[in-house]
């Protein structure tokens, strides 16, 4: 390997925990970006030359604390003020411990995630400054134009500054909400992957794997039953991304899926997760749903799932977390427990509510109930309002193959 | 990736500065200029002239007329080439540039543009 294929292999590996800690060192997104930036260029110039250092991310730190420092002094220059950064910065010791590294990415994810963000923003931030994506990935990713996305990191870095949010992992005191806020932003991406809202594929997988990977970085420094129910319930999912989709694309469901193609390791570590969630008697939705995955995990066929579990967990997710899908998917598992009248009379006084009625979902629940009760006409108008509903092409094909069965 | 960067300013505004004026400015942009180049990741920064030729197909050979393809007050003063990681990087290099720091009273503007993947092979 060069030299510049190793100044690039250091990015991929490093940028992250570098710009983190940067912005620790610097207090300022913006800032730590220029910095991280230039120590990279220096590294291009000086890494052909004398080798790579020993510790490149080290050395890339207190280069890119030196560039700072040089910019903050032109700047100086320019407008004869010295930032009380600058003088900070000449006289602080320049030491950095791994676990301070560690810390620095916490830091990174929370200010990212932070409550002055709107949703959307916290998103786009969080997959550019913590996971590294480009603002052209994001973009694809959601179906976006890369200038929308990266006006949105721009006044989301602008509004971090006006509102002078701290790069500090919340007190003890703020730590449920600001946790909940984080958690929502990785089940977002994970949910963008895994269920794409709309374009081609089901899955994207990358979105998937980003999601786990931040789930897994929060996981390990704040042990929290809620992020590690949140894990569990990614990789959970995720076990079983190769079987649902078919070999020619189209939206396999759960019932019809080759279990053998469920990825076992995976399943494991989601269950374990969701022990050690649940053991706590602190946990909450994410490890509920968690556990409603893990029981769907360990059924080896479809007719041997726990459905008694999966009722009781769906009604306990009810009252802890009230909202229409939740009742949904608990009037779909009451069918399976109880047989299909039973789930139509829960979901048709659920519908008769109105709050799922452009839900594509509901209705393709609603018409498959009344398909098992050999309602065919009933059954065919359901599945036209679903397909007159659904956006996403797979689950589109899907519902019209099973109109055609009719 | 390549950025491509349109410096925009408004010819007859300039023009119509006193050389003290003019000289200022001429200061000003030497220090953006300066951390622009310090990045290390400006690949081509040029001034152009304001005079403009456009030739457009339309018979054997092309129609020559003088003027801007664009009928506007601005015109491209200069071209940048940022070499970036993303867009998001680009506007943070290009955001040194006068063109998006000063000059708002004589029609400065800074427009990037990404160069198509194509050409990044």
């Amino acid at each position: 390997m060069n030299a510049r294929e190793q100044v690039e292999r250091v990015w991929r590996e490093e940028s992250r925990r570098v710009l983190a800690t940067l912005v620790r060192l610097l207090g300022d997104l913006e800032l730590a970006e220029d910095a991280l930036q230039a120590a990279f260029v220096a590294a291009l110039e000086d890494w052909p030359r004398g080798g790579v250092p020993a510790n490149p991310r080290a050395w890339l730190v207190s280069t890119g604390r030196h560039k700072a420092l040089d910019a903050l002094r032109r700047q100086q220059r320019l407008d004869g003020t010295l930032s009380t950064l600058a003088e900070r910065l000449e006289h602080e010791p320049e030491v950095t411990h791994d676990d301070e590294i560690a810390d620095d990415r916490l830091r990174l994810v929370f200010a990212c995630c932070h409550p002055a963000l709107a949703p959307e923003a916290r998103l786009a931030l969080t997959l550019r400054e913590v996971c590294g994506l480009g603002t052209e990935e994001i973009a694809r990713a959601f179906l976006t134009s890369a200038p929308t996305i990266a006006q949105r990191i721009v006044r989301a870095k602008a509004r971090l500054r006006e509102e002078r949010v701290p790069f500090e992992p919340p007190s003890r005191a703020e730590l449920p909400a600001r946790l909940d806020a984080v958690l929502h932003v990785i089940y977002l991406v994970f949910n963008e992957g895994y269920s794409a809202t709309s374009g081609a594929g089901v899955v994207r997988a990358d979105l998937c794997s980003e999601a786990i990977r931040l789930g897994r970085l929060v996981a390990e420094l704040l042990p929290e039953p809620e992020v590690q129910g949140l894990l569990a319930l990614m990789l959970l999912h995720d076990s079983r991304r190769e079987a649902r989709t078919s070999s020619d694309g189209e939206l396999v469901l759960l019932d019809d899926q080759d279990r053998s193609l469920w990825r076992r390791a995976q399943i494991v570590e989601g269950v374990k997760l969701v022990e050690s969630a649940i053991a706590t008697r602190r946990f909450g939705a994410y490890t509920l749903q968690a556990a409603i995955a893990a029981v769907h995990a360990e059924a080896a066929t479809p007719a041997a799932t726990d459905w008694a579990e999966i009722v009781a967990l769906y009604e306990l997710l009810l009252t802890l977390t009230p909202s229409p899908v939740v009742e949904l998917n608990l009037a779909v598992a009451l069918a399976m427990r109880d047989g299909p009248a039973a789930g139509l009379e829960r979901l048709e006084r659920l519908l008769a509510r109105g709050e799922l009625r452009d839900y594509p979902h509901a209705h393709a629940a609603h018409a498959d109930l009344l398909r098992k009760l050999g309602r065919r006409d009933e059954a065919r108008a359901a599945y036209e309002r679903a397909l007159a509903l659904s956006k996403q092409e797979q689950e589109r094909r899907f519902l019209a193959g099973r109109l055609r069965d009719l | 990736m390549k950025y491509l960067c349109l410096a925009y300013g408004d010819p007859k505004k300039m023009g119509a500065l006193t050389k003290p004026e003019f000289e200022a400015l001429v200061t000003q942009c030497k220090a953006f200029d300066a951390e622009l180049r310090a990045t290390g990741q400006l690949v081509e920064g040029k001034s152009l002239e304001w005079d403009v030729v456009t030739l457009r197909p339309g018979g054997p050979k092309p129609i020559v007329t003088d003027g801007p393809f664009a009928d506007t007050k601005e015109r491209v003063g200069g071209v940048i080439i940022i070499e970036a990681r993303d867009l998001n990087d680009a506007i943070r290099v290009a955001s040194l540039h006068p063109a998006a720091r000063i000059g708002a009273d004589l029609g400065w503007a800074l427009e990037i543009r990404p160069y198509s993947p194509e050409c990044h092979q």
